[in-house]
């Protein structure tokens, strides 16, 4: 068991997870006190010693149904079982499933028989009865059946998991679903009704996917073993993930990530401007305070400052790849725009445009990014980035807003399509503004590669960082307030 | 050192006598703190019974509830304890005007100062209290994200070692352990050394199952079918991207008012007349109008 637990605790390490030598112990200890057969108390047990992060719990989750997927009796792998197991719940639903008509009727008949579209019955009816033991051995016996899985084959999981599911047609299961409800409803469903039966349906099918998965997962451990399997599913945490190569999952877990984000950098930013800095003596409240003493000034009071606010204005390249990037960035300074006293934003390809007006008034912020994306007027010729004209439109139409108070974010990664660079623009900017940084979403060794020129612009800022990640960003807007 | 509950399920089904609707990782982490005598680091989103978890034990052991609620600039003489500077004082004052033109003014210093740095003089904050508590008590540390980081670190020693040390006086052991727990909303980062000593539990919304329970439960006069619909409606709800979410307790404010106003069966137009109970933000209040007058179909 020990053993088994150290290299579990190893893979969370692995996987970005910060686990100390005494939560190891905590752990250890933890589970002397829970009865191991149960496997969700098991699983608490780890998590509440080890997982001190709700954003790592995913991760915790992957890790835990690698390493203890086969240690149970239910979750056996033999086929054998996985029909036994079917035909077992099917025998119990007879009596009350009569009605459906046929479905396995010959009790003795094993699964093998099941037609697909007796399969796909049965899982209709596990879904609208909300029959979790039934959906499992469906789920199961679907993969069986349809992912067509060998032993020893370099496939990934999800091809397993698009071939299942493309055979379960779950959509259609839905719909299935959505008329059986009308019909009890006898005739239409109002909206809200309509929405909620739908719901219900849409998240069953999810819980089918879900209990797919951790059977494929189930059988790829049985066959290439714990280490290997951990090893391929392992993924960065949200705040690591990069911004120009996330998958469309990973974008949706960024955005979740973003808004806890911004609120603590928010309360962060506003502690730090008043902690830390000494004011002159409050004359006038360290006399009131002297009265407990007896009129001895013992305690000396002090004004908070109020150090005047930065001025931020952001321009930011949209292009194709980097799209995303200066979406966060926009996010996460118009999320803590409170921290500043003025946020304008600019965007371009190879025109520019402000967009200042789109987050003014908007309370959604995403809104605001959708509309910056298809509204804002960015394209001069070609559509392809161009720093250098961007920037002469920049100064021309905007230059003289840029003062001593402002800071100018530049987000891009730089490469201009071999155009002019024309970085005397950023050189004057420099002397006009209080901070010129430039942040780049590209890792640091693609800098000056190719068409980029990243450190032609960079002599001339007062900062270049590389920002990849959430984290990065994040200690970035740091430094910045 | 007895322990307090004997299983898992006990812990769960006595939460539930107290109405409380634990799950099993509520339960199941309960039930460790208890026999691992660890602090317990609640976080989650506001509103779903963090702060309750923890009058709920303290109701379900039969202890006594010590709270501290945290906010910035909180210090050592507001959670741990302080010396009554006044009656120390005023205690110098009556040896003084006693004493005048006594001989032996020099030897009843040290007699004094002992005197004075005594328990009487000490003010004992909810930490010192929770410590020195002969009866048993369930201590709840709020919000402490947020206090500032530097102030964590009073935390530190009572919640690993179960004791305060006062220098005048030397080191105060607890008599018993106390049941800790910490909730926080999870407004900043918690230094490490505060989250390695505790257990960790998220508590995010209930599912749909309890959440009905929780209704059926705390709101009288609610019937199977209406907690059914507001649990789903509240759930579709929280699948649209909001500024702020419905919390339990919301909801729970949400089927009071349908229980007054007499409703049965929610419809649409009832249901986003009284949208302004869930929702905090106008904004949120149209786009939740706007979803649910469609059907949801993708």
């Amino acid at each position: 068991m020990i053993d088994l637990l150290a290299g579990f605790i190893q893979e969370l390490r692995r996987a970005g997870l910060p686990v100390s030598l005494t939560e190891d112990l905590d752990a250890m200890e933890a589970i002397k006190h829970v009865p191991l057969e149960d496997r969700e108390a098991f699983k608490y047990a780890l998590a509440a010693t080890l997982v001190k992060s709700a954003a790592h719990w995913k991760a915790f989750e992957t890790v835990f149904e690698v390493y203890f997927s086969m240690r149970g009796r239910e979750y056996a792998i033999g086929d054998a079982e996985v029909d036994g197991e079917l035909q077992e719940l099917m025998d119990q639903l007879q009596p009350g499933g009569a009605d459906e008509g046929g479905t396995g009727a010959d009790g003795g008949g094993a699964m093998e028989a099941l037609t697909a579209e007796e399969l796909a019955d049965m899982l209709y009816r596990a879904m609208l009865h909300a029959d979790e033991a039934m959906m499992r051995a469906v789920a199961r016996q679907a993969v069986k059946r349809f992912a067509g899985m060998e032993p020893g084959r370099p496939v990934g999981g999800t091809y397993y998991l698009y071939r299942t599911l493309r055979n379960l047609d779950l959509d259609g299961v839905v719909e299935r679903m959505m008329e059986s409800a009308r019909e009890q409803a006898g005739g239409e469903l109002t909206p809200l009704e309509e929405r909620l039966e739908r719901d219900e349906a849409e998240i069953r099918s999810t819980q089918i996917k879900q209990e797919v998965e951790a059977e494929i997962r189930r059988r790829l451990v049985a066959d290439r073993g714990v280490d290997a399997m951990a090893r391929t599913l392992r993924k960065p945490l949200p705040e690591d993930v990069d911004f120009m190569h996330a998958s469309r999952e990973e974008m949706t877990n960024l955005k979740k990530a973003l808004q806890p984000l911004t609120r603590k950098l928010a309360v962060r930013l506003a502690r730090k401007r008043r902690h830390g800095r000494k004011g002159s003596l409050d004359f006038r409240s360290t006399v009131r305070h002297s009265l407990s003493y007896g009129g001895v000034p013992a305690e000396p009071k002090f004004k908070y400052p109020r150090p005047a606010k930065p001025e931020i204005f952001v321009v930011a390249d949209i292009s194709g790849s980097v799209a995303a990037f200066a979406r966060f960035t926009l996010q996460l300074v118009y999320a803590i725009s409170g921290q500043f006293s003025k946020v304008r934003a600019f965007v371009f390809i190879d025109g520019l445009d402000e967009v200042t007006s789109f987050f003014e008034g908007e309370e959604d912020i995403n809104q605001a990014v959708h509309r910056v994306n298809t509204e804002a007027d960015v394209v001069w010729v070609d559509g392809h980035s161009d720093y250098g004209h961007a920037l002469e439109v920049f100064r021309e139409r905007y230059g003289h807003d840029v003062g001593p108070r402002t800071t100018v974010l530049l987000l891009g990664d730089a490469r201009n399509n071999y155009h002019a660079s024309q970085s005397w623009i950023v050189k004057e900017l420099r002397h006009k503004a209080r901070h010129v940084y430039w942040l780049n979403p590209e890792p640091r060794s693609y800098w000056d590669t190719g068409d980029s020129i990243v450190g032609e612009y960079a002599t001339h800022c007062d900062g270049v960082y590389e920002c990849r990640n959430l984290r990065q960003l994040e200690r970035f807007v740091e430094v910045l307030a | 050192m007895a322990f307090r509950f004997d299983s898992v399920p006990a812990v769960r089904s006595s939460l539930a006598d107290v109405h409380y609707l634990s799950d099993e990782g509520i339960a199941g982490v309960v039930y460790l703190a208890d026999r691992l005598q660890k602090p317990i680091l609640v976080e989650g989103p506001a509103g779903t019974g963090k702060t309750q978890l923890a009058k709920s034990v303290a109701e379900m052991t039969g202890s006594r509830l010590i709270r501290l609620q945290c906010y910035e600039g909180l210090d050592e003489s507001k959670a741990l304890y302080e010396w009554n500077y006044k009656k120390q004082l005023l205690r110098i004052q009556t040896e003084r005007n006693t004493g005048a033109g006594n001989e032996q003014a020099d030897g009843t210093w040290k007699e004094l100062s002992d005197d004075i740095f005594s328990d009487e003089f000490l003010l004992t904050r909810p930490l010192l209290e929770a410590i020195r508590a002969p009866d048993p008590v369930v201590l709840l540390i709020d919000e402490v994200d947020r206090v500032e980081v530097e102030t964590e670190a009073l935390l530190l020693e009572i919640l690993s070692d179960y004791q305060v040390s006062i220098p005048e006086l030397g080191t105060i052991a607890a008599t018993q352990i106390p049941m800790v727990f910490l909730t926080s909303n999870n407004t900043r980062e918690l230094s490490e050394a505060l989250k390695r000593r505790c257990l960790f539990l998220h508590i995010d919304y209930p599912d749909l199952d309890r959440e009905k329970e929780i209704v059926l439960t705390k709101v009288e006069g609610v019937s199977e079918h209406l907690a059914d619909q507001i649990a789903r409606i509240v759930r579709s709800i929280r699948t649209i991207e909001l500024k702020k979410s419905p919390s339990v307790s919301e909801t729970l404010d949400w089927a009071r008012t349908l229980v007054l106003l007499g409703i049965e069966t929610i419809d649409a137009q009832q249901a986003t007349e009284t949208l302004h109970i869930l929702l905090k933000y106008k904004t949120d209040i149209a786009k939740a109008t706007k979803e649910l007058a469609t059907a949801g179909a993708k």
